[in-house]
């Protein structure tokens, strides 16, 4: 029963039925390939458009008027002054020597694409941020908070290194991996607080849509862009803080930062967008 | 709700919340176009207004469309009724608003 409504309910309103069939045929085993293809259909053929790439430019895919905006702004990005603090401090030595770079794969440059990986060794889904405060604690420098600016810092700095490179999220043979994928999902159509919404309620149903003055970025490639200026915030904010605050704006409670269940939503939602560039550093309005 | 409130209000600083909650200081003075902005604004269109979303349909000739009061209350106290999958809040089902309120915002609909 679950598997056939998730995203069947979400997509119902506007969703060709054989989208439904598919997510249907579904129903019984998790089959992250089948649900991929669902999405990626959905997301192209209720946006023919929109070409693929541009999903991941988040509300500027949906609306012209705002891309015209937006490519004003970015010839001075609103990002720049995070980008270049999280530079230095990338390169900037721990006390003992070592540096973030130490941690990551060819030293931490162009990576974004590869997370959040399942990490089979411990059974959980490690994100960049988590990946970036494990790299602190092993080497004796305290965590950073998931949601303020250090933490956006850094992450800018990742993602403007990998811009271009492609999502490749795997799920390795993993019964753990896969559970960790479902339950990302399921929280993802899940509704929840007293306004009644599920993320998919906003990012699924209504993409494009005007939220009083605030367009609705689509599902697809919807963390790309990861961490984000927001004009609104005055400032940065990192995939918690994006997270956090769209639970508050439907009344309900928001988990912990980078909690186990918030990753394996992350999972889930990089997972769908295989394939696409990373965009991040961004900036909204 | 004085409490739920202003708690509310220090969790969100976001649209929907933010102006859900911004109700206690409003409540003072009670006035049926305030409690549109904050409640329905988000979504629905309706002549008067400035800044609203298009998530749901424009709110207009409400007289002509839903002659029977009692249908209205109904779709505004709890939409999911009619429709499961819809994103309108149950404002009446999930305490957001009470019926004397959901009446007041009618009176605005039907005035428009
Ligand atoms: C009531 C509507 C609503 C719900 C429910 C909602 N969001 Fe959002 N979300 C927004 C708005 C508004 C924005 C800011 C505009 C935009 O970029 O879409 C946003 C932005 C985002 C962004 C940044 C996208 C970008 O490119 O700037 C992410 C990521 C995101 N939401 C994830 C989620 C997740 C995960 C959930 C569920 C836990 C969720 N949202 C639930 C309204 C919502
Ligand atoms: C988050 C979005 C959202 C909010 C907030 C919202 N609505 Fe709606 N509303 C909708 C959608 C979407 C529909 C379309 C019907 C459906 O989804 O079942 C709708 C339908 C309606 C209808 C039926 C209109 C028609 O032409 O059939 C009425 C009346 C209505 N809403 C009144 C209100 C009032 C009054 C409020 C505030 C107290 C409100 N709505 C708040 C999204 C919203």
């Amino acid at each position: 029963m679950r598997r056939a409504v998730l995203l069947g309910l979400a997509m119902f309103t506007l969703a060709a039925p054989q989208i439904l069939t598919a997510t249907c045929h579904a129903a019984d085993s998790i089959n992250p390939q089948a649900d991929f293809k669902a999405f990626r259909k959905y997301f192209t053929e209720r946006f023919t458009n929109v070409p693929l790439n541009d999903f991941v430019n988040g509300p500027y895919s949906m609306d012209a008027g705002l891309r015209k905006q937006w490519l004003e702004i970015d010839a001075f990005p609103p990002y720049q002054f995070a980008l270049d603090k999280g530079k230095e401090m990338f390169n900037t030595p721990f006390k003992n020597g070592k540096t973030y770079g130490d941690c990551f794969p060819n030293k931490g440059i162009g990576v974004r694409q590869d997370y959040p990986y399942f990490d089979t060794k411990s059974g959980e889904v490690i994100t960049l941020d988590v990946a970036l405060n494990q790299c602190r604690e092993a080497n004796g420098e305290k965590p950073f908070d998931y949601s303020k600016d250090d933490m956006a810092a850094l992450t800018a700095y990742m993602a403007y290194t990998s811009r271009g490179k492609r999502f490749d999220i795997k799920i390795p043979d993993d019964p753990r991996a896969l559970a960790a994928y479902e339950k990302g999902e399921e929280y993802f159509y899940t509704r929840r607080g007293q306004l009644n919404f599920s993320c998919a309620s906003c990012h699924v149903q209504n993409p494009g849509g005007h939220l009083r003055t605030e367009v609705l970025a689509p599902a697809l490639g919807i963390v790309a862009a990861m961490p984000i200026y927001r004009s609104e915030w005055g400032g940065m904010g990192t995939i918690s803080r994006r997270f956090t605050s769209c639970n508050s704006q439907v009344r309900a409670t928001p988990l912990k930062p980078e909690d186990e269940l918030y990753r394996d939503v992350e999972y889930y939602l990089s997972y769908m967008s295989n394939g696409l560039p990373i965009s991040g550093p961004g900036a909204r309005p | 709700m004085q409490q739920r409130c202003t708690m509310a209000a220090k969790a969100c600083g976001a649209i929907l919340a933010a102006s859900l909650c911004a109700r206690a200081a409003a409540a003072a003075e009670p006035n049926a176009r305030t409690f549109f902005m904050e409640n329905c604004q988000q979504c629905h269109q309706v002549r008067g207004v400035d800044n609203t979303g298009n998530i749901g349909p424009a709110l207009s000739d409400m007289k002509a469309r839903f002659p029977d009061r009692k249908a209205l209350f109904a779709i505004v106290f709890d939409e999911t009724k009619r429709n499961p999958q819809t994103v309108m809040p149950p404002f009446g089902r999930n305490l957001i608003l009470t019926s004397q309120e959901i009446n007041t915002i009618i009176d605005f609909l039907y005035s428009r």
